[in-house]
């Protein structure tokens, strides 16, 4: 693998999960307990040996870079290659649209590089692949492009891009589509291939007016390349709406999905906290929730995902809901269906409940 | 090397044979505590947050676990360009080969380890305690009493004095004499085996020390007498804080139980953190019939039966119906459905399998050594 370089490449901005990312890019979105939504795609490039990983930064990069820093915790803080930054040029420097400008405008970087392929993933996915069993599917069928999609077990709203392939992976088809029914192939936004094909793919598309990697460089120029996809079966969600995201997290508290995604030979690293262990007091009933460590419990927590240093405090409920990093549930408070950002806190005795369809919101470091 | 003004060096060579079953494969100080940490965490933690950023570590018995723990000092911010960690066990010579004989003779050894940092003190701890302490404090009291050596010190209830080293001092903090596990104590001051020195002061001591023949080489027995013998400037410096010596199995279980007060004893998140390297591990899974009451529980583990009073490592499984009490269960121990813990450590990667039961009691913790297998009938049973 150390002949593939990866990039990470970050989502549009996009209306449907705005609640959460006023201030952050999708992809440093807190997820899981102690994650952030990069932390999936990037873990499984260095778990699959991948060495030399670029990531895109969006406009709101600061969250992202806060986040990842040197790199030190996926171990990419390395004399060579490891971690690099790609920014995105100014909005007014370049008056279009889409992703495909950030990589143009990145080409040279991505040129000189020793590796051979790229790995181009997409940040907001959670999954836990091993990448190296992609690149041996890449070299077996002698696809210039290689993809990775999963099965959907049932009906999912939501923009999905859906593959077609033959019985030998060949692709025939691909397309964005609003609705995904069981069984249809969605792609997970990964593209395996030799980087002269991605940098004249780049450089071409753009030239004659691409805008969207997606649309304008894959979709558009599907008959330019063969295409093989891969299944995937391992646990996967696509992070795009409040919806999904709130799906995504309840998805983890059935143990076999955690135990795919966290506890195989392959961990998800993240920026460590040292936290203390949770400490459970005497008054505390927790059922079927996950907990980071720093948590305080005293009261009751049903169903639910408790973020590093949250508190709920004695005679405090807590049901259905995501409470992320350092907010306090005080005394009697009730909080249901609800996702509090980083920093809330819910005064004593008040009773907060949200939609079981659509979760109740409450933004970074609000007092309620 | 860029000099540095105060160099630690933890002693962590000792077997910690009190520690029975828990240090058959590892150094006292590398023994897992309070849910996450191992012992050595708190002093290097100390260091850390004191401003001290060379520490020497002396290891001899059983070093792998510790070596690959300590590794480059990372978790701790150890891993300076210059100075940071450094890991020293027993090396040979052109005049032959010696396991450190003693305390003092480890330090000794290393003399010219603590010439290549030219540092003016010398902060030598040891890597068995829990307790968080700003060392700075320490030295400038040192420098204030113009002192050739300074002890931490601690009250201890006086019935229990008979247990330590006791330190008889003036009113200005001066001692005047130490007396090991004296029978009828004149103070209740107990050392800490925290020690500040002058450099060329301890140099000449340890120098003396390892020509005398009949010396065990230790601070306690040998060094400090000598130097009080001699008159020497040293001062005591007290400490009020919690401070637990976790040498043996009791005091050990004791000080993890200590854990679970409403209040935590011990700063371990506040501004003095303590850090400790952090396995890649999920927040932990709370079944949906799971009991947890005052309870400690670390990232990776999941519960899906009963929990109380205890301290549960990361990686730690709990079957459905298990029951844990009273104990401490150590990293990615697996307890199966049914399965019953009281009053018991059981240590690293140990299997308790359904149904069987291990009971401790109080006075007497039940230990359970690294890697067993414990079986519903025939109890326990050796792995490997």
């Amino acid at each position: 693998m150390k002949t593939v370089m990866g990039i990470i490449n970050m989502q549009e901005e996009d209306g449907r999960i705005r609640e959460l990312t006023e201030r952050r890019a999708v992809e440093s979105l807190p997820f899981a307990g102690r994650y952030r939504l990069i932390d999936f795609a990037l873990s499984s490039l260095v778990n699959s040996g991948i060495v030399n990983v670029g990531v895109m930064l969006p406009a709101k990069g600061r969250s992202v870079l806060d986040h990842l820093r040197s790199g030190k915790d996926w171990d990419l803080a390395r004399r060579h290659d490891g971690l690099f930054y790609l920014p995105t040029p100014q909005k007014d420097e370049i008056s279009r649209r889409g992703d495909l400008k950030n990589f143009y405008h990145n080409l040279d970087f991505i040129e000189h590089t020793s590796q051979k392929y790229v790995m181009l993933t997409s940040g907001s996915f959670i999954y836990n692949i091993d990448f190296s069993k992609l690149l041996r599917f890449h070299q077996n069928t002698g696809a210039e492009i290689s993809m990775v999609y999963h099965v959907a077990e049932q009906e999912n709203q939501g923009k999905n891009v859906v593959i077609e392939t033959e019985a030998s992976g060949l692709v025939t088809d691909i397309a964005e589509k609003p609705v995904v029914y069981d069984g249809s192939k969605v792609s997970l936004g990964i593209y395996l291939m030799e980087k002269r094909i991605f940098v004249e793919m780049v450089r071409y598309t753009y030239e004659h007016g691409g805008q969207d990697f997606l649309m304008d460089a894959i979709i558009r120029r599907m008959n330019d390349y063969t295409m093989y996809a891969m299944v995937h079966d391992g646990y996967v969600a696509h992070i795009d709406s409040i919806a999904s995201f709130y799906k995504a997290n309840m998805d983890l508290l059935q143990p076999e999905n955690w135990e795919t995604l966290f506890m195989g030979e392959r961990p998800i690293y993240t920026k460590t906290k040292d936290e203390v262990p949770v400490e459970y007091k005497a008054t505390a009933d927790v059922k079927n929730s996950m907990v980071a460590n720093g948590c305080i419990i005293r009261g009751k927590v049903e169903n639910s995902i408790l973020f590093r240093g949250v508190t709920v405090e004695e005679g405090a409920e807590v049901k259905n809901s995501i409470i992320m990093q350092k907010s306090a549930i005080k005394e009697g408070a009730l909080v249901e269906n609800v996702i509090t950002d980083k920093n809330v806190v819910i005064t004593k005795e008040k009773w907060l409940k949200g939609a079981t369809n659509y979760p109740l919101i409450i933004t970074k470091r609000t007092v309620i | 090397m860029r000099k540095t003004e105060c160099l630690a060096m933890i002693l962590a060579g000792g077997q910690g044979s009190r520690l029975g079953a828990l240090t058959k494969k590892i150094a006292k100080p590398a023994v897992p505590f309070g849910g996450k940490y191992r012992i050595i965490d708190f002093p290097l933690s100390n260091c850390a947050n004191s401003g001290i950023d060379r520490v020497g570590v002396l290891t001899q018995y059983r070093p792998l676990e510790l070596n690959n723990y300590l590794a480059s000092g990372s978790p701790w911010d150890l891993d300076k360009r210059e100075g940071g960690i450094f890991i020293l066990p027993p090396y040979a010579r052109e005049k032959g080969a010696d396991w450190y004989k003693g305390t003092a003779d480890a330090i000794y050894q290393n003399l010219n380890f603590i010439e290549l940092s030219n540092p003016e003190y010398v902060l030598v701890l040891s890597g068995d305690h829990i307790y968080t302490m700003d060392y700075s404090w320490m030295l400038e009291a040192h420098k204030m009493n113009q002192a050739e050596a300074t002890i931490g010190v601690i009250e201890v209830p006086w019935e229990e004095a008979p247990r330590f080293g006791i330190m008889n001092t003036d009113k200005t903090g001066r001692i005047l004499e130490f007396e090991e596990k004296p029978a009828k104590p004149k103070s209740n001051l107990a050392s800490m085996g925290i020690y500040i020195f002058s450099t060329d002061y301890l140099k000449k001591y340890l120098e003396e020390d390892a020509k005398d023949e009949t010396s065990a080489h230790d601070f306690g027995k040998n060094i400090i007498p000598k130097m009080l013998a001699d008159e020497g400037r040293l001062f005591s410096y007290a400490f009020d804080g919690y401070w637990k010596d976790v040498g043996t199995i009791e005091s050990l279980w004791q000080a993890n139980m200590d854990l679970l007060q409403d209040k935590l004893p011990v700063d371990l998140n506040g501004d003095w953190k303590i850090y400790s390297s952090n396995p890649p591990m999920p927040p932990q899974f709370v079944g949906p019939e799971a009991e947890i009451t005052n309870s400690m529980i670390s990232e990776g583990s999941m519960v899906l039966g009963t929990v109380e009073n205890s301290v549960i490592f990361p990686g730690v499984r709990i079957g459905r119906g298990a029951h844990v009490k009273d104990s401490v269960i150590m990293p990615s121990t697996v307890i199966r459905e049914g399965a019953s813990v009281e009053y018991a450590i059981v240590a690293q990667n140990c299997v308790i399998e359904e149904g069987a039961k291990v009971a401790g009691e109080k006075e007497a913790i039940t230990v359970v050594a690294d890697g067993e297998h414990v079986h519903a009938l025939d109890g326990i049973m050796h792995v490997g």
